[in-house]
Parts: structure tokens; C-alpha cells; sequence
């Protein structure tokens, strides 16, 4: 194998992993915002939650591939705006996350919401307040397998040109340079690694009850 | 005041919770809602601060009817305890005591400050202000969840089963801890409870519910054992009504008779029971005939321990009966504030207190 394409092309490589940071990570936090108040909207009514469950879960059954080149229909944009992927993976985060955060706020121990409400508690400043930083340990969970799964799930932009790292797949085999494949395999593992680590150090950060054990109990 | 106007709950199923309920609560004094599960005690409280809507008639607070304002606004205005304390896992036991005050737009200063106040009114130690519930015991969340109720210094306290998941010892001093925050604060009290006996505890007046919704009696503790209103009363007030009865009964007048005693140490005396005290004239058991020792000091092996002691300054005609009945020679021990001991008093000198005091109602 030839090595030495490495050292040639630092300059691409570092493009395209900035490019893929930011087509894996936008639509995390996209989706996110966009989940939070559709899983609000869950946990309102059965019927809602029942429909929103639904169709966040067949979204997530769509190829990625036919997804990606369906959108540019859809959207009336151009084949090779990155909004395509962006939206793609947005919509992935969305099916991933909207289940997962529903789940954490029915688990909410009802005590602790009666309790808020008739401390004074208006309902939404009780959803931000209470409900929401409870769901945060579950919806962190949720954030990390969404972010780790589009860091791989972008590379499949490449077959329309814009896959940040998916680029060196696509270009190794049409130029059959194994160690560009081989280096854009080995950076999104660890990409996705960092991230995964990052999230995690995150949520252990913003959630500092849970660790507190119960071993003070007198 | 709280005043119940013809108040009806009725759900959506078409089951009516609480039913044409007319009930005034007055200020100042811990009212008990009572009854079986089912009776609408819960439903009934928790209108007052409109965590449930009525159907029909009005809930007024001083005159002004709950459901004209805003509910959030309300409920700030009103302090809750509810069952298994409900404090927010997430937040530190001063950031939960301090969650009114901050809703009401205090500094986060003041209201923590206020927090630290409510901890040593409630007795917690302030080393607990930086745990997270979960690391509290049953005991210790309950009273963050009395102290997260009284910190913005509502008139109106709504006491949700608040001691029921906690065990007995627990209860029993979370409950004498109630009343003794009660006689410094003089709040308006509804408390929320299906214990009978936690009910004649607490009450100044006790409200019992029937299956249904609808209010059986509502009356003094002392008259709701001594007379209850039917059979449902009776039967729910339970066992044994007549002696718990007596605890209501004030044992002022009861006439002590004489009581020879003995210091420890001291030769013992001859005859039949004699008591024995310690120097500050408390007592410590009793001697009885067949272990004399004709004369050699009396020593703590020789005692038999004693029975109840009837405080002569606030017992009732029950604590004096069960002085007398638990006393292993037949002569209950009467003591002062102190524990000092002023005399004794036989069963039957309750009994007959009793009569008189039957006579005179």
C-alpha cells in the first residue's frame, strides 16, 4: 500500500473532515430542537403520541441513499446543496430522538410534576424547569447514538458529491488509492469516538444528581 | 377561611368523587379530611388549589372565589405537601425549599437564605442543603417537603397523606413535630389522611368522608369518638373508641391520692408496693412485698419496672387511666412537668371522674 498519499493530501483530508463535523453535528441540533417540543406534544395526548410515534418511526425505515436523492425533489433545491444531506440526517435525528425524549417525560415521576404544578408552576416554565432537565439523561443517551450514527450515515452523501469523508471512499475505489479509503474509515471511527465521549462528559456535567448516591442516607 | 359551597366533583367516566360537600374551614386550626379510599378526602383538597376543577358549586378563600384568578398565581399563595414529598430530584434540598420564593421573583439570594431559615425550622441539618433527595431518608424528604411548603409564609398549608409512606416511628415523630410547628405558626391547616388514629391526632376538627363523596360528620375529635354521627362513623372510627375517647377528656380536678416512696439506696420500708425514686424524686420502679430486703438498701436489681406516667400538668383522663391500669401495683404514678412525682391514682378515681364528667355534658 502506498502511504505516501497521505502526507500529499493533509490539506483535503482536514477540509473534509471539518465538512463531515458539520454535516453530522447541524442535524443533531436540529433535530433536537425540533424533537423537544414534538415530544412535548406526545406526551399531551395518546392519539398524538400514537401518530408522531408512527410516522418518526417509518421516516427511520427510508434508506439513507433513496432519502438523499429523493430530497432535492422534494425540496426543489439543487442535487448537491448540502441542505440534502442536512435534512436527511435531521429527519433521522427527529425519528431517534422524539420516541426516546416521549418516553422520558411520561417516566417523570408523577408526584414530582403534581408537586410542581401546585407549587405554582405554569405549565411550560414546569416543562423547562422540571420535566425537561429530568428527561436529560435519556435524551443525552438518545443524542449519542443519533450523532454516532450520522457521523457514518453522512458518508453516504458522497454518491451525490458532498459526504465529507464519504469523498475519499468514493474517490479511493474510482482510483483505487486503498490507503485514502483506509484513512477516511479509520477518521470517521474516531470522529465518531470523540464525539460519543464529548456527548457523554456532557450529560455527566448537566446532571449531577444522578451520581449522587444514596449512600448519606441516615 | 375556606369555605365549601355545595361543591361537587363529577369525572368525565361519570363518577361523582365528591358530592354537594358544604364544609367551612376555619383559620388558624388543623382541619382533618378522613375516610376510606374512595370517600373524595384527596379530591376535595386538592380544589382548594384548583389542582382539581369543580364541577359544580364554589370553593371561596377569605371571601374570594378560587376559580376567579389565575391558578399558578393561586397555588404560590397556598403551601403543599404532597404524598412521598415530591421534591424535584434534580435540584439540591435548599434549591427545592427555595422553589416558591424564586417563582415569586426573589433574588436567588434571599430565597436561599430563607431556604437555609426553613431547614432549621424543620430540623435539618444544614450540611444537608447540598444532597439531592434521593440521598435523604424517607423521614428527612418529608420534612424538606413540610419546609419547601412553608417557605414563601402562605396562610394555607394543604397536607396531602404526607406521612403515609414513611414507618410508623417516623410518622409518630414527624407527626409530633407537625404540631409543634403548628403552635409556633398557627397556620390554617387541611390535612389529607385515611388514619383514623393520625386524624384524631392531628385535628382540631376532623371532616370523615363516606364512599360517595359525602361528608359524614364533621366535628371535634373528642365528640366524633364519644358521639359518632351513624354506623359508617362508628365503624371507621374503630375499636376501643370509648378508652381513645378519654384522651380527649381533660383529667384537671382528678383527686391524687398519697404515695409512700423510697429513695435508691435508701433501707427499704416494710408494706406492700412501695416506689422508688431517685434523688430528684423520679421515679424508677417499684418494690414489691416478696422481694423486701428487711431493712438493706434497695438497689436497682430489686425493681419492677413501672407502668405509664400521668403528667399531671397536661394529661388526659386516658394517659391517668393508663397510668393506673399499667402500674404493676394497681396505683398509677402522678408526676409534675418535671417528672417529679406528686401522687398516684387508682382506676377508679378516673372512673368516676368520668361519670362526673358525663353528668355535667
Amino acid at each position: 500500500m502506498n502511504w505516501s498519499w497521505i502526507p500529499r493530501n493533509l490539506d483535503r483530508v482536514a477540509e473534509l473532515t471539518v465538512q463531515h463535523l458539520w454535516l453530522a453535528l447541524l442535524p443533531v441540533l436540529l433535530g433536537l430542537i425540533v424533537a423537544l417540543p414534538l415530544a412535548w406534544l406526545a406526551t399531551r395526548a395518546r392519539v398524538i403520541r400514537t401518530v408522531l410515534i408512527t410516522v418518526t418511526g417509518l421516516l427511520y425505515t427510508v434508506p439513507s441513499l433513496a432519502l438523499i436523492v429523493m430530497l432535492p425533489l422534494v425540496l426543489g433545491i439543487g442535487i448537491l446543496n448540502p441542505l440534502n444531506v442536512v435534512v436527511a440526517l435531521t429527519i433521522y435525528t427527529v425519528a431517534l430522538l422524539v420516541r426516546s425524549i416521549a418516553d422520558a417525560l411520561d417516566a417523570v415521576p408523577q408526584a414530582v410534576v403534581a408537586a410542581a404544578t401546585a407549587m405554582g408552576y405554569t405549565p411550560l416554565r414546569r416543562f423547562v424547569a422540571v420535566e425537561l432537565p429530568l428527561a436529560v439523561p435519556v435524551t443525552v443517551a438518545g443524542l449519542r447514538v443519533a450523532a454516532v450514527s450520522n457521523m457514518s450515515l453522512v458518508t453516504v452523501g458522497a454518491i451525490v458529491g458532498l459526504g465529507g469523508l464519504g469523498a475519499l471512499f468514493t474517490d479511493g475505489f474510482q482510483r483505487d488509492i486503498p490507503a485514502e479509503i483506509l484513512t477516511g474509515i479509520v477518521l470517521v471511527l474516531v470522529l465518531a469516538l470523540l464525539v460519543d465521549v464529548a456527548l457523554l462528559a456532557i450529560g455527566r456535567a448537566v446532571t449531577p444528581w444522578t451520581r449522587a448516591g444514596a449512600g448519606a442516607r441516615a | 377561611m375556606i369555605e365549601f359551597r355545595g361543591v361537587t366533583k363529577r369525572f368525565p367516566d361519570g363518577t361523582v368523587a365528591v358530592d354537594e360537600l358544604d364544609l367551612t374551614v376555619t383559620d388558624g386550626g388543623i382541619t382533618v379530611f378522613v375516610g376510606p379510599s374512595g370517600c373524595g378526602k384527596t379530591t376535595s383538597l386538592r380544589m382548594i388549589n384548583r389542582m382539581i376543577e369543580p364541577s359544580g358549586g364554589t370553593i371561596e378563600i377569605d371571601g374570594t372565589d378560587v376559580m376567579s384568578g389565575d391558578a399558578a398565581h393561586l397555588r404560590r399563595g397556598i403551601g403543599y405537601v404532597i404524598q412521598q414529598a415530591g421534591l424535584f430530584p434534580h435540584r439540591t434540598i435548599l434549591d427545592n425549599i427555595a422553589t416558591v420564593p424564586m417563582l415569586l421573583g426573589w433574588s436567588r439570594a434571599k430565597a436561599r437564605s430563607r431556604a437555609g431559615e426553613l431547614m432549621e425550622i424543620v430540623g435539618l441539618a444544614p450540611e444537608m442543603a447540598k444532597r439531592y433527595p434521593s440521598q435523604l431518608s424517607g423521614g428527612q424528604q418529608q420534612r424538606v417537603g413540610v419546609a419547601r411548603a412553608l417557605a414563601a409564609d402562605p396562610p394555607i398549608l394543604l397536607m396531602d397523606e404526607p406521612f403515609s409512606a414513611v414507618d410508623p416511628v417516623v410518622r409518630e415523630s414527624l407527626q409530633d413535630e407537625l404540631l409543634r410547628l403548628q403552635a409556633e405558626l398557627s397556620k390554617t391547616i387541611v390535612f389529607v389522611t385515611h388514619d383514623i388514629d393520625e386524624a384524631v391526632k392531628l385535628g382540631d376538627k376532623v371532616a370523615v368522608f363516606r364512599t360517595g363523596g359525602v361528608l359524614a360528620q364533621y366535628d371535634e375529635p373528642g365528640h366524633l369518638l364519644a358521639r359518632p354521627a351513624d354506623d359508617f362513623v362508628d365503624g371507621f372510627v374503630g375499636r376501643d373508641r370509648g378508652y381513645r375517647g378519654l384522651g380527649f377528656l381533660s383529667a384537671d380536678g382528678l383527686p391524687l391520692g398519697a404515695l409512700e416512696t423510697v429513695r435508691l439506696g435508701s433501707p427499704a420500708p416494710s408494706g406492700d408496693w412501695t416506689l422508688v425514686v431517685d434523688d430528684a424524686d423520679r421515679p424508677q420502679g417499684w418494690l414489691a412485698g416478696r422481694d423486701r430486703t428487711d431493712g438493706a438498701p434497695v438497689t436497682a436489681e430489686h425493681l419492677v419496672p413501672g407502668g405509664s406516667l400521668y403528667d399531671v400538668t397536661s394529661g388526659s383522663l386516658r394517659s391517668a387511666l393508663d397510668a393506673a391500669l399499667s402500674s404493676p401495683s394497681g396505683r398509677g404514678v402522678a408526676v409534675d412537668a418535671d417528672g417529679r412525682v406528686v401522687g398516684s391514682i387508682g382506676a377508679d378515681d378516673v372512673l368516676a371522674a368520668l361519670a362526673t364528667a358525663r353528668a355535667a355534658a
